[in-house]
């Protein structure tokens, strides 16, 4: 079991005559036996970072940084290192909306059984413990509910047993009912030693299922700590003004809106819509070094 | 008023029967229910996108005779979708999609959701979803429409986008007085955003 090591990760976007900031410096470990919950809005870098993990940027992205997952540099290794060590060996993906992730011709099952003879697993038992009946198995994607379609992409991403998962959006578009369900399954992954990287939008989600939650603004990681202290206690404005947004609690919109990728200010990009912003924001605040970590200058 | 009396829709078997609901200017109505329930048929016979094999749909006591692309009555009712992506041309700059409907209100109505001028000039895949479903609700509003249908609206967005949005939606209610239906399967935002909410059953198995 080996954690992932992410340390001062940039990705950049060139395109005609302007650069796209997508992640800056972003660091961040995490460990067997923990799920991290990368939050923020849609725009701010969340999927870029996962997607900078797997090997899946387009060719237009410049990366700078490490991430090791043992003694892979994620960042370094080649397509062909990534597609035969790492895709679905050690880092299994569940994409966000898993009905079109599916091939739309071929059964669950016939795409579960050739996962796991390319990836050495066992498509009986991966299936099972997705919760999924040997009649599921024999639909199409299309005769699938939104909730099987989830556990059939939940036994996809686990067939090769890899210790670490990303989970992208997994929960947009689903009851509920289902959400509870798949952070139950999650959160049982993660007991049994697997190592989760939740990126959503959904702080509910996120508080329910996260050990540590780290909240992204404009590309670079705010704040991350213990998942109840970052939201019921936030020290970045963002993450509060973030958590006072939901609807049962104040309800009420972060005013403003986020800076463009292409154009972010020299010190905290937050500062333009933050009521506690002085001159000392002008300069661009460090993510401080403890358990519950902020880069602010004047935390909440 | 909107009113949906009795309606059976659905695609080939019926996926809602009987059906009735009423949304009152100025009013909110949430519809939740479970997926597969017949939220989004509601939504789409109220919107008059979609003709129910039975019942009838008023806007403001008058029957409407006609659905789909000759709708006439259509113009009174708004209504956003939940992927943002999937509601505009791909070809057009944010500015052209809320200028889609017809209108010369751009500029205001792209001030009321809070775009400003270098996004108008983006095209969708530039933009994030939430700056997309911001310049659809603008281009929903370009008609001023009596009703308002959002369906599942505020599912690809953050908290905060969330309820930024339905603070515009609000503040249009206030001032024009028009009704709005909420679907969504989120109860806690139910609860804090609609008048009352209305439950659709789980679908029968089939």
């Amino acid at each position: 079991m080996v954690n992932l090591e992410i340390d001062r990760v940039s990705v950049r976007f060139a395109l005609k005559g302007a650069t796209v900031e997508a992640v800056n410096d972003v660091s961040l470990r995490i460990r067997p036996g923990e799920c991290v919950a990368l939050v923020g809005e849609s725009g701010c870098g969340k999927t870029v970072l996962a997607s900078a993990l797997l090997g899946f940027l387009p060719g237009n992205a410049e990366t700078s940084g490490s991430a090791r997952l043992g003694e892979v540099d994620l960042l370094a290794a080649t397509d062909h290192e990534l597609a035969t060590t790492v895709r679905g060996r050690r880092i299994g993906l569940i994409p966000q909306s898993p009905a079109s992730h599916l091939t739309p011709v071929r059964t669950a099952r016939s795409q579960l059984e050739e996962a796991a003879r390319v990836l050495g697993g066992d498509a009986r038992q991966a299936a099972e413990r997705a919760g999924l009946l040997p009649e599921h198995l024999d639909r199409y994607p299309h005769e699938l509910s939104g909730g099987m379609a989830q556990r059939v992409a939940n036994a996809l991403a686990l067939v090769g047993n890899p210790p670490l998962l990303i989970a992208d959006e997994p929960t947009t578009g689903l009851d509920r009912d289902l959400v509870d369900g798949l952070l139950d399954e999650f959160r049982r992954l993660v007991d049994d030693g697997h190592a989760v990287l939740l990126i959503t939008h959904d702080l509910a989600a996120a508080h329910k299922v996260a050990d540590r939650i780290a909240v992204m603004y404009a590309g670079r990681i705010v704040e991350v700590g213990p998942a109840h202290e970052v939201l019921d206690a936030s020290r970045h404005p963002y993450s509060r003004g973030l958590a006072n947004a939901l609807p049962e609690r104040d309800f009420l919109p972060i005013p403003g809106q986020p800076p463009l990728l292409t154009d972010l200010p020299a010190g905290c990009a937050f500062a333009p819509r933050c009521e506690q912003a002085t001159a000392i924001c002008e300069d661009r605040p460090v993510l401080t070094d403890d358990p519950h970590a902020v880069a602010c200058h004047r935390p909440c | 008023m909107l009113t949906g009396i009795g309606i059976t829709a659905g695609y080939q078997a019926p996926v809602v029967t009987d059906v009735s609901l009423t949304v009152h200017p100025g009013q909110t109505v949430g519809l939740a229910g479970p997926s597969g329930s017949g939220k989004s048929t509601v939504a789409r016979v109220l919107a008059l996108l979609h003709k129910p094999f039975a019942g009838t749909v008023e806007i403001d006591g008058e029957t409407v005779t006609g659905f789909r692309f000759k709708a006439r009555q259509r113009t009174k009712i708004g209504v956003l979708f939940q992927q943002p992506r999937l509601s505009v041309d791909p070809r057009f700059t944010l500015r052209q999609a809320i200028a889609e409907p017809g209108g010369d209100r751009v500029d205001e109505l792209a001030d009321l959701v809070m775009l400003t001028d270098d996004l108008l000039g983006r095209r969708p895949h530039e933009v994030s979803d939430g700056q997309l479903q911001r310049a659809c609700l603008a281009r929903a509003l370009a008609l001023k429409p009596r009703y308002l249908i959002c369906d599942e609206m505020t599912t690809m967005l953050d908290a905060s986008t969330t309820a930024a949005l339905v603070g515009v939606i609000r503040a249009y209610q206030r001032e024009s007085g028009a009704g709005v239906l909420a679907i969504s399967h989120d109860a806690t935002l139910l609860t804090r955003w609609a008048d009352e909410t209305v439950r659709l059953s789980a679908p029968l198995p089939r």
